[in-house]
């Protein structure tokens, strides 16, 4: 077998390109459906863990999928919106510990994570460097929004406005990086966190101002009263939050009527939740509660009807390449009868030409082999990335 | 050691037809084979060494009836008793000219590949003039180098009987004079008999015997 698989090996390397070409083929055809059965299953598993780490979601009636993908991976499709006092009805059940999130503005391309401290706790997202949001218009930013952007504390960051064409939107806000937090491999690195509070002093909710009691231009008071002073537009607001004008931002009226895009609610156990989930049957309710692992695994289902005819598609284009390498194998044959009539006429048995035959085969397939594996290693070593950036964002 | 009688062969399809009534070859000796082409010496070459089977009559290789061997048994008998120098050198394109003069070594359980064996095939190369090529590839090489090497893998196992068809056809005066007196060489040292085809009639008085395929066929000998 050593010399045959010598000629074999000789044969092969006399043939350069051709081996080339049958060798790029093999692997592509094992490559491809392989590499996506590892994104695949690697997406399942992130999407699934994320999902199955949250409890319960509570949001306006609406799609239950973009109230998921908004509040687990903070996708730019904004849900309806509802008011903090969703927050509040859950926290006066005694039954779970609501988290508010609000997630609806960016900044240079990152969604800004507006929610309260026991986020944190919720996704033990700890501190790496810096330290944790303190005051208004502070915000940690995951670990790969800091290594994207080369931002870490003391720099700082402006919202971007929603909509470039709107003069009369949404102020940018010039906020403060305290810290950034380690990465753990889930949106949470791709995101910027700030305090509820400061998402609604981007949305205007909250403002700063000057002091209209203590300026001294005329013309921008339009009316002084006991008690209060009326301003028009000229009066200058505040596009950052500094600890010299932070006493100047305040927000008007109730703050349990100002907007998220979700509440989390996580039960203090198993029948706290179950009891939860009663209070929100009622048809009348505007509001709805989801288990995000069963959203999260209809849309896997979604997407594995979508492999199916995937895998079915790669099956014949692999059919159809395995039959064009036989073809390619046959015609050899056919163009090597002169090689192989010398090799008989020289006293060669059938049984050792079929060796050599088989030698080449076996050489091509473990190139393959071999290339295939190593192309497998490197997406399986980066698939947790590539999931990222191709399904999750 | 050659015995023939009776030998007819016909390729399927063909109106050619290879009639040989007698004819028979010492040990030792050394024939030429001429005759017009498409007269059949080739083909009686390789009928004498069973890559071609005939339809009809005896063919005797010493003890061995090539004829009635079957296709394991004439290539085991191709082996061990025949060293070929095909017309067209049939050497293989991806081999090296070593591993060309080496190939039988490699195709056959019967030859062992041994240190000893790898001596006599340089030996035998700085003997034909092509020691200097046998890295290259026989796309690398001339007409005449190739016809060298294709002489040395039929002398490298040293065979009985050494059949040549046109060896000195495509050499140089010089080389010619040279490889057939390696072949002579070869022919006395190691006993072995000698059946060659050409066209070259300066060469024939070195030979013991000339057969004329012209008058071969119909059982005149000359």
């Amino acid at each position: 077998m050593i010399d045959s698989l010598y000629l074999a090996w000789q044969y092969i390397r006399f043939n350069k390109f051709k081996t080339i070409i049958l060798v790029a083929s093999i692997t592509l055809i094992a490559v491809l459906p392989l590499s996506l059965e590892i994104l695949l299953a690697e997406s399942e598993r992130q999407l699934l863990s994320r999902a199955e780490s949250t409890p319960l979601l509570i949001g306006t009636k609406g799609s239950a999928l973009d109230l998921a993908m908004n509040s687990l991976y903070f996708d730019d499709e904004v849900p309806e919106l509802l008011t903090m006092a969703a927050a509040d009805r859950v926290y006066d059940t005694d039954l779970a510990l609501p988290i508010p999130l609000y997630v609806r503005f960016q900044t240079r391309g990152h969604p800004i994570v507006g929610t309260t401290f026991d986020y944190f706790d919720f996704r033990k997202l700890k501190i790496a460097k810096g330290q944790p949001l303190t005051i208004l218009g502070d915000c940690v930013l995951g670990a790969k929004v800091a290594s994207e952007l080369g931002l870490g504390p003391s720099d700082s960051l402006v919202s971007s406005p929603e909509n470039l064409f709107d003069l009369a939107g949404v102020y940018p806000l010039k906020m403060q990086v305290v810290g950034v937090l380690e990465p753990n491999h889930s949106a949470d690195d791709l995101a910027v966190f700030v305090d509820i509070k400061t998402a609604w002093v981007i949305q205007g909710l909250g403002h700063g101002h000057e002091d209209v009691t203590r300026t001294r231009d005329s013309t921008v008071v339009l009316k002084r009263s006991e008690g209060n002073v009326a301003a028009n537009a000229k009066l200058f607001h505040y596009t950052e939050i500094t600890e010299e004008n932070l006493d100047g931002f305040h927000f008007h009226g109730d703050t349990s009527i100002y907007p998220v895009t979700a509440v989390i609610a996580v039960p203090h156990d198993e029948k706290s939740g179950t009891l939860l989930r009663g209070r929100y049957l009622e048809s009348e309710d505007a509001q709805q509660i989801i288990l995000p692992a069963e959203v999260i695994d209809g849309l896997l289902q979604n997407i594995f009807r979508i492999r199916n005819v995937l895998d079915a598609v790669i099956a014949l284009v692999g059919l159809a390449t395995v039959l064009v390498i036989l073809l390619v194998f046959a015609l050899s044959l056919r163009l090597r009868q002169r090689e192989i009539q010398t090799i008989f006429k020289l006293g060669c048995r059938k049984a050792m030409i079929g060796r050599m035959l088989l030698a080449e085969i076996l050489i091509i397939l473990l190139v393959s082999g071999v290339l295939c594996s190593a192309v497998l290693g490197v997406v399986d070593v980066n698939a947790e990335e590539l999931v990222r950036r191709l399904f999750v964002g | 050691m050659i015995n023939i009688s009776n030998l007819h062969f016909h390729y399927p399809g063909s109106e050619f037809q290879l009639a040989v009534p007698e004819f028979s070859v010492a040990a030792g000796e050394k024939v030429a084979v001429v005759g017009p082409s498409g007269s059949g010496k080739t083909t009686l070459l390789n009928l004498l060494a069973g890559i071609l089977t005939p339809r009809q009559g005896q063919i005797h290789v010493g003890a061995v009836a090539v004829s009635d061997l079957g296709d394991a048994g004439r290539r085991d008998f191709r082996i061990s008793t025949v060293g070929f120098v095909f017309q067209d050198f049939e050497l293989l394109d991806y081999l090296s000219i070593l591993d060309n003069i080496l190939h039988p070594y490699r195709i056959t359980g019967a030859l062992k590949l041994t240190g000893d064996v790898r001596q006599r095939a340089f030996r035998l190369a700085e003997q034909m003039g092509i020691s200097g090529h046998l890295k290259k590839t026989p796309g690398e090489l001339s007409q005449g180098e190739k016809q060298r090497a294709a002489i040395c893998r039929a002398l490298l196992p040293n065979p009985s009987l050494i059949l040549a068809d046109e060896a000195t056809g495509n050499l140089d005066p010089t080389n010619k004079t040279r490889i057939l007196d390696l072949l002579f060489e070869r022919v006395a040292e190691h006993d072995a008999t000698l059946v060659a085809v050409t066209h070259d009639h300066e060469l024939l008085p070195r030979f013991d015997r000339v057969v004329d395929f012209q008058t071969f066929q119909s059982g005149e000998d000359s």
